[in-house]
């Protein structure tokens, strides 16, 4: 750190203001670091759910028949209406950005809460949809049953898929949510201003890429068979 | 132990060679033996000459060479043609070993845990014992019960895994008489180290005699017939008239036209696929469910002999002339083994769909 | 040399002077440290006890195949082979490098106080002593008998071993290798000192560099394959049971294509390692710097395109097959380069011998035969031959133990002096290097001669015509497990009785030799300003061609 090129005493009151840890020189390299960091963990999160989406794909040319004919087990009304309130919060999100981006601490607030009621609105739609494959034993592992019985086996694999692949996003969702929780008590204390919001945006671009993930799962996952 | 000379006297350092393959394999690896032993000697040979005559001295300073790009290329390019060299000998030898002769003879293994179970063509049986006579194409078809196994004679190079739900194939020459051994070299279970047999090539009288001696029960086909009629198949597969199911006579090595619009080849996969999951392909314009699920009650070698009776109900037309269906009674060439197989006793005719 | 700005006071030696070791004292500093360097020690002292217990197996099997019919059961033999491979792959050669001696040194190298992220360095430790403890309780409990490869079927329904935990185990440990490769992307990108350009970069760095891309990309497709895995076995779902529906080429797919390139974790940082070493010790800047870069770079990409390799004979396709042939020769090309470099970077060196030199040497050579072996199996009619031999076992235990771990040995050596600030018994150092060349050769040679006989892996018994060679290869392993001990004493008995080394006792170059040894916890008083290239022993005298 270049101590002795700056009186002493500004570069203390900046480095508190940024929130500057000691072992970057500058605020810039500092969130130029936590952006890299956070696209490169994003490519890790890529290539995780890829796995899966790749499991998908071959069962699918495997057994395209057994697979659309789940559709009728998807309830696409709650998973479209779960499409529109992810794509919604993505909107507030970022608008939150924006509020803390222009240090407007009110608007932060209230943009990161109804970005956190939408997931959890998400989650609960979620539910009732687990809950409603638990009622009709649709939970591969646990009693599991299917009509006609012959493709048994093969929707089998397309539920756990199914139960795999959303599960895995919910859990990144709530992941997301105790993320924004400490984003808004953070906010609360007026620590995000326009000179240090990256937190903000960080934790911003983790959950526009779960709202992704989602975007590809729900063709995949409620529209095979679905004919109309 | 440590003192037990004997052990040296067995010490056998390269395997035998008994398979008409295994002639261009020991070549390759051998060329691949050459050019690795020049490459490390060469290697080993700069560092003992540069560590021997640069090494430290008081008063003598290294020259700094920052690096040659020509040297780089040199280096880079030339192993690159050599490697091409093993690449392409490499992609031969493979080639060939995908595609067994057409007068080749037949034989059906069978991976157990932990256990070989061979079938011939005129239905004896063995276990963790391969007889085969020199100088005779073999193919062997090979399917798992269980877990993944691999079938490997290492006298005659050959070696192929064995995966449950597939059926995979190898073939070899024998060219010399003798006893070998026959391992499973994919890691399945406890006793994987015990899943071993032996291999014996005979010279094609003594075979005879050998085969002479099995097959009590009839041929795989007649097994197959047996199993065929048993479990109720030829109540609705019809073998003069369409019935409930499709006609299986002239099926084999023919294309399927299927219920979702697919075409595929009614190879061994395709049929031993449609005997223990029926409705994973429907043909088209026939109902599904109508045939009973029989994964788990057959086995792999009841599904052995069932295809070698559906393939008895078909010209043997290579898949690449489908074109042309010759409609005349077949006859194999004699299999080596007592005699020819059981198949097209009577006038084919072709599918009709 | 790249010089930094002057350093308030002399780095006097000191007893002392305050380094990041006596800084703080107490568990606590240690378990709750964010500094690189104590999480470096942290990872070494784990990896250490790991590659103990792993090495223990591997003596403990060996002693099993010194007579045909095998002297333990079977299930004891398959869940010692498979404890070994497991934890050697995941627990040692995985974090070996990485996790320790680069942990230790990349912000020290490109000139930064510490890791981009150096609590989530910290987190990358506790997840992978979380992942050590999940599989030595499998270990402890009864085993896993799947082989480090836990191939499905046998892994998601026939074994009746604790494959779960041991997965968990691998799962877990898969994050912390993760987070340590993006902490190294970000670090190099963004923490460089003013003037380290990416072309003064040290080869350890770009090495590194290369393997964090490879841990970034791999890891999460291990992870999801091995939840794949439990969910079938905890649901009896057919993801991988052909009876089921499912397709067990599938998993050996998914796999492969992160423990392929996993293969290259475990050696592009000791490549790194012996591009260091072998230039201190000519003294002599690294020929073709550029290209010996390049080649690491070139290395990561291809190890993501050329896992079908382990397929050739499980019924993939002939073209699939001939097209991963070929692209498994080629990503022998950048390989054969660094060797090539570094032989050639001695040609009119000042060459010493000290130890961490011995271990390039041995590295040189061993690596040498460990990748030509490879081609044996890169081509598709060799392959056919000694796929699932001891062939395989002897290519790639030449590659990880004579390649990765003579280098990590090496490296040990050679920044122990900046690690503890204490040097190594040089004649014990030398003695035990000679022992475990030898120790290893006599192990693994006579392994290629049985592979190529036929001698399957994971066999515990054989047939008695291989005995010769297994008993040979069972008294190398005995003579290279009392080389790895020998290190191990002499190195504690250093920390208290070795002779304090100074800041720079190789007359090396580079930035972790001008401050003072053991470092300071934030490694530099002022930012260090880089002014020249690596390397740096003197004027350029001579081109070549």
């Amino acid at each position: 750190m270049a101590e002795t090129l700056v009186p002493a005493g500004q570069e203390e009151l900046e480095a508190q203001e940024t929130h500057l840890r000691h072992h970057f020189a500058t605020p810039e390299q500092q969130t130029d670091a936590a952006t890299l960091g956070m696209w490169t963990f994003l490519i890790t999160e890529v290539l995780f759910f890829g796995g899966m989406f790749t499991a998908y794909a071959i069962y699918r040319t495997m057994y395209p028949g057994a697979f659309a004919s789940t559709s009728e087990f998807m309830d696409v009304r709650l998973g479209g209406a779960n499409t529109a309130v992810l794509i919604c919060s993505s909107l507030t999100m970022a608008l939150a950005v924006r509020a803390a981006q222009l240090s407007r601490r009110k608007d932060l607030i209230r943009f990161l809460i109804l970005t956190m009621i939408f997931g959890t609105v998400f989650l609960v739609i979620k539910g009732i949809e687990y809950h409603a494959k638990w009622v009709e034993y649709k939970v591969p592992g646990f009693r599991f049953t299917y009509e006609p019985s012959y493709y048994f086996h093969h929707a089998q694999i397309l539920f756990s898929l199914y139960f795999y692949m959303t599960g895995m996003h919910a859990i990144h969702m709530v992941v997301g949510l105790g993320l924004l929780t400490y984003l808004v008590i953070q906010a609360w204390r007026g620590i995000f201003h326009a000179r240090y919001f990256a937190p903000v945006e960080m934790i911003g671009l983790y959950w526009h890429f779960v709202d992704i993930v989602w975007i590809f799962l729900f063709p995949l996952l409620y529209l095979i068979g679905h004919k109309r | 132990m440590w003192a037990n000379l004997s052990l040296l006297s067995d010490l056998q350092l390269f395997p035998v060679a008994a398979s008409a393959q295994a002639g261009s394999i020991d070549g390759l690896y051998w060329w691949l033996t050459i050019v690795s032993g020049v490459m490390t000697f060469l290697i080993f040979l700069f560092i003992v000459i540069f560590a021997w005559k640069y090494q430290r001295k008081p008063g003598v300073k290294a020259t700094q060479i920052e690096g040659s790009t020509k040297l780089e290329l040199t280096w880079s390019i030339l192993p690159f043609f050599v490697m091409l060299s093993f690449f392409w000998w490499g992609a031969k030898i493979y080639y060939a070993a995908q595609n067994p002769p057409k007068n080749a003879m037949e034989v059906f293994v069978t991976g157990k845990q932990w256990m070989w179970k061979i079938q011939y063509p005129d239905g004896s049986r063995e276990i963790n014992a391969l007889h085969v006579p020199v100088g005779q194409p073999v193919k062997l078809t090979m399917a798992s019960e269980d877990v993944i196994h691999s079938f490997s004679i290492p006298a005659f190079r050959v070696r192929h895994d064995v995966v449950p739900g597939h059926y995979d194939t190898i073939w070899f020459t024998a060219t010399k008489a003798g006893h070998y051994h026959l391992f499973c070299t994919e890691y399945c279970g406890n006793e994987h180290a015990n899943m071993i047999g032996w291999v014996d090539a005979m010279e094609p009288r003594e075979y005879a005699n050998w085969a002479s001696g099995g097959g009590g029960g009839g041929d795989l086909v007649t097994q197959g017939q047996q199993l065929f009629q048993q479990n109720g198949c030829s109540t609705c597969h019809l073998l003069d008239s369409q019935g409930r199911c499709p006609n299986l006579r002239g099926l084999y090595n023919h294309p399927v036209q299927l219920a979702d619009g697919r075409t595929v080849l009614a190879d061994d996969a395709y049929i031993r696929e449609s005997i223990l999951d029926p409705n994973a392909k429907i043909t088209a314009g026939f109902e599904p469910n109508i045939m009973p699920v029989f994964k788990g009650q057959l086995s792999e070698e009841n599904v052995i002999q069932l295809i070698a009776y559906i393939k008895s109900l078909s010209p043997t037309t290579p898949a690449s002339q489908q074109g042309e269906r010759l409609q005349r009674p077949v006859v194999l060439a004699p299999q080596g083994k007592n005699g020819a197989i059981k198949t097209g006793a009577s006038p084919i005719v072709p599918a009709q769909r | 040399m790249a010089t930094i700005a002057p350093i308030h006071g002399t780095p006097e030696l000191s007893e002392r002077r305050v380094n990041y070791l006596n800084v703080e004292h107490g568990w606590k500093s240690w378990l709750f440290t964010t500094d690189h360097k104590r999480i470096a020690i942290l990872y070494l002292i784990s990896i250490t006890l790991m590659f103990f217990v792993g090495g223990l197996m591997a003596v403990l099997f060996r002693i099993n195949l010194l007579e045909p019919e095998g002297i333990f059961a079977p299930e004891t033999y398959n869940r010692l082979f498979s404890a070994h491979g497991i934890i050697m792959v995941f627990f040692f050669l995985v974090p070996s490098i990485p996790a320790t001696l680069a942990n230790f040194l990349i912000p020290i190298m490109v000139g930064a106080k510490d890791l981009a992220f150096p609590r989530v360095n910290l987190l990358s430790w506790y997840i992978y002593v979380v992942g050590a403890l999940l599989t030595l309780y499998a270990v402890i409990r009864g085993g896993v008998d799947t082989g480090w490869t836990f191939y499905a079927p046998y892994s998601s329904t026939y074994s009746n071993s604790y494959v779960l935990a041991a997965a968990f185990g691998v799962f877990t440990a898969g994050f912390s290798s993760i987070l340590t490769g993006l902490n190294f992307i970000v670090t190099v990108h963004k923490m460089r000192a003013p003037g380290m350009t990416w072309s003064r970069l040290p080869l350890f760095v770009w090495s590194n560099y290369a393997t964090g891309l490879i841990q970034v990309l791999g890891t999460p497709v291990l992870a999801i394959t091995l939840l794949l895995l439990a969910f079938e076995r905890i649901a009896h779902v057919g993801i991988f049971d052909p009876n089921i529906g499912g397709d067990p080429i599938l998993f050996q797919h998914l796999f492969w294509f992160y423990s392929h390139p996993a293969v290259y974790i475990m050696i592009l940082p000791g490549m790194g390692v012996i591009s260091e070493i072998v230039s201190c010790f000519s003294h002599k800047r690294v020929f073709g710097y550029n290209f010996v870069a390049f080649s690491s770079m070139a290395i990561a990409v291809l190890s993501f395109v050329v896992w079908g390799h382990h397929m050739f004979i499980t019924g993939e396709s002939m073209y699939t097959s001939l097209a991963f042939s070929f692209l498994s020769f080629m990503v022998a090309v950048p390989s054969a380069i660094k060797v090539f470099n570094w032989t050639a970077t001695m040609y009119k060196g000042s060459i010493s011998f000290d130890t961490p030199m011995l271990y390039a040497f041995g590295f040189i050579g061993l690596f040498t035969i460990g990748g030509l072996t490879g081609l044996y199996l890169a081509a598709l009619g060799t392959d056919v031959a000694t796929h699932g031999t001891y062939f395989i076992v002897a290519h790639f235990h030449y590659v990880m133990v004579g390649g990765m771990v003579m280098a990590f040995v090496g490296g040990l050596h050679f920044w122990w002096p900046k690690m503890t600030g204490r040097m190594y018994p040089e004649a014990w150092a030398k003695f035990a290097a000679l022992i475990i060349f030898l120790g290893f050769n006599l192990t693994f040679f006579p392994q290629f001669i049985l592979g190529y006989l036929g001698m399957p892996r994971r066999y515990h018994a054989y047939p008695p015509e291989f005995q010769a060679l297994n008993v040979l290869s069972s008294a190398g392993a005995s003579i290279l497990g009392v080389g790895y001990v020998i290190p191990m004493i002499y190195f504690l008995w250093s920390l208290k009785y070795g002779k304090r080394a100074g800041m720079n006792p190789y007359d090396a170059r580079g930035l972790e030799w001008t401050i003072p040894s053991p470092p300071t916890t934030f490694n530099f008083d002022t930012t260090p300003v880089v002014t020249q290239e690596a390397y740096d022993y003197g004027e350029l005298e001579e081109v070549v061609g």
